[in-house]
């Protein structure tokens, strides 16, 4: 498995793609603190910059990569190694070069100005929304045989987590507004990790004061250790369920 | 050694294997005949288990070949279309084979040196023509010295001098007692290769012979007449 990790990642590497968005995010993380003079206004805007880009690349690069790969995992699979191995080696060389980019691009930024819990929260919730959506673009590509099509549920996937959750959240806020739907509401955020990763970090901030009412019972919740817990333990669940789908799913798959 | 017991594979609504059943033994070498689409990539792909069929099963030495993957290292494969990773160089791609195989086999390099890779190492793939890129897929069949062998239209792309090389190279592993699949629509290519073959038609495999048998049924000494008077029968 070393073997074929140290391959993916060599060949990883050689593709500017990782080092351009490795670039974007220091560049973007370090201006964003030399503009503000406060630096939690920073961490807020690099939260939504972060929430936004790192899913998106996560999922884009990891579908295309796969896709380009399909010649590689062919030649892989004639040879004597378990499928098992080859996909997981795929999986962990992706995951370790986005998480690696990530923490060069915004992580070192974030230790030198903004190095207490939200900090480090904000960290671990970059690294693991890495790793996260580099799993369900895996996902993706091994059910989808078609590139152009891959490629489109990748990015439809991208719109769902970022937008249209939302709005589908908002639009159950609305129509069921005679109703206590608060406590509901934690539940309802652990089916997006996105959202579940801002939802952590803004609580560290004290900016959930603007949130009302359900600020208050998020902050109850979420500010908790058995509420930074929950969310962990459910990040985390985000990780594994869709590794483990495609790994089953490439296991029978026909190439 | 490898036997395939109603192997069955859809695609679809498209039957691309319909209840195959076959024995191949050591030292046979076996030429897949039949028209396009008959299902013969498919078969040879469900003995790498790269497709993995809907029912039945195929052993290897005896082992279900299902979910294992140790049996790979007795098998070198020709592809028919070799696709290697597009920014590596031959030298790389033979390094990591080898890296990857860990084989503690004695390598065969005979067909790297007379094909002439060793000149070619810094090429990169995606810049190899067609039989260049052939001559690669042949030469990391054989390099690992595999007890069968399976050749996906070997031939095919290949310039005279090279099928040439290859044709001999076949027939010296075969005298070695190793087993040997071969497919080929160049069935001249084949007449003083194969023991066996193995005759597949859309999906079905309609026979296997002896190629003695087949010559002394259709009374014709060339295989591409017997073939095609099997056809024409048909």
């Amino acid at each position: 498995m070393r073997k074929i990790i140290k391959y993916v990642t060599v060949d990883i590497l050689r593709n500017r793609i990782v080092l351009v968005y490795t670039a974007f995010l220091l560049i973007t993380s370090l201006s964003v603190f030399a503009l503000e003079n406060n630096s939690t206004k920073g961490l807020l805007t690099l939260l939504n910059v972060i929430l936004l880009v790192v899913p998106l690349v996560s999922l884009i690069f990891s579908t295309i990569y796969v896709y380009n790969s399909a010649e590689f995992i062919e030649l892989l699979v004639s040879q004597p190694l378990r499928r098992k191995t080859i996909w997981l080696s795929l999986y962990t060389g992706l995951a370790s070069a986005m998480s690696i980019a990530f923490f060069i691009g915004a992580g070192i930024p974030l230790l030198l100005n903004h190095a207490d819990t939200s900090g480090f929260l904000m960290i671990g919730v970059g690294l693991l929304l890495s790793i996260i959506f580099v799993g369900i673009a895996m996902l993706a590509a091994v059910k989808t045989r078609d590139k152009a099509k891959g490629i489109g549920v990748a990015i439809l996937l991208w719109l769902y987590f970022s937008l249209l959750f939302d709005g589908l959240v908002l639009f159950l806020l609305f129509q069921f507004a005679d109703y206590p739907l608060e406590k509901p509401m934690i539940g309802i955020s652990a089916l997006n990790p996105i959202d579940m990763g801002r939802i952590l970090i803004m609580l560290q901030m004290d900016v959930a004061a603007m949130l009302g009412y359900t600020g208050a019972v998020f902050k109850e919740f979420f500010g908790s250790p058995t509420g930074i817990g929950f969310v962990f333990i459910v990040l985390l669940l985000w990780v594994f369920i869709p590794l483990w789908l495609s790994v089953r799913n490439f296991n029978s798959k026909d190439l | 050694m490898i036997i395939a017991s109603n192997v069955v594979k859809k695609f679809g609504k498209l039957k691309a294997l319909d209840d195959v059943s076959v024995n191949c033994e050591k030292g046979q070498c076996i030429a897949l005949i039949g028209p396009n689409g008959s299902g013969k990539t498919t078969f040879i792909k469900c003995i790498l288990g790269m497709v993995v069929p809907d029912t039945g099963f195929i052993t290897f030495k005896g082992n279900n070949i299902l979910h294992n993957w140790v049996y790979r290292d007795e098998i070198g494969y020709m592809p028919q279309i070799g696709r290697y990773p597009e920014n590596m160089t031959i030298g790389q791609v033979l390094k990591m084979m080898k890296d990857i195989r860990n084989s503690k086999k004695e390598l065969d390099e005979e067909l790297v040196e007379s094909f002439g890779l060793n000149d070619l190492l810094q090429k990169r793939m995606r810049t190899l023509s067609g039989g260049t890129r052939q001559k690669v897929s042949a030469a990391l069949a054989f390099l690992f010295n595999p007890s069968v062998l399976i050749l996906d239209e070997p031939t095919a792309g290949l310039d005279p001098v090279a099928a040439e090389i290859l044709k001999a190279k076949i027939t010296k592993e075969k005298q070695l007692g190793k087993l040997v699949l071969v497919t080929s629509h160049i069935l001249s290519d084949l007449d003083d290769l194969v023991t066996q073959i193995i005759y597949m038609q859309d999906g079905k495999l309609l026979f296997l012979k002896s190629i003695e048998d087949l010559r002394t049924e259709t009374g014709e000494e060339k295989l591409a007449r017997a073939i095609a008077r099997v056809m024409t029968n048909n």
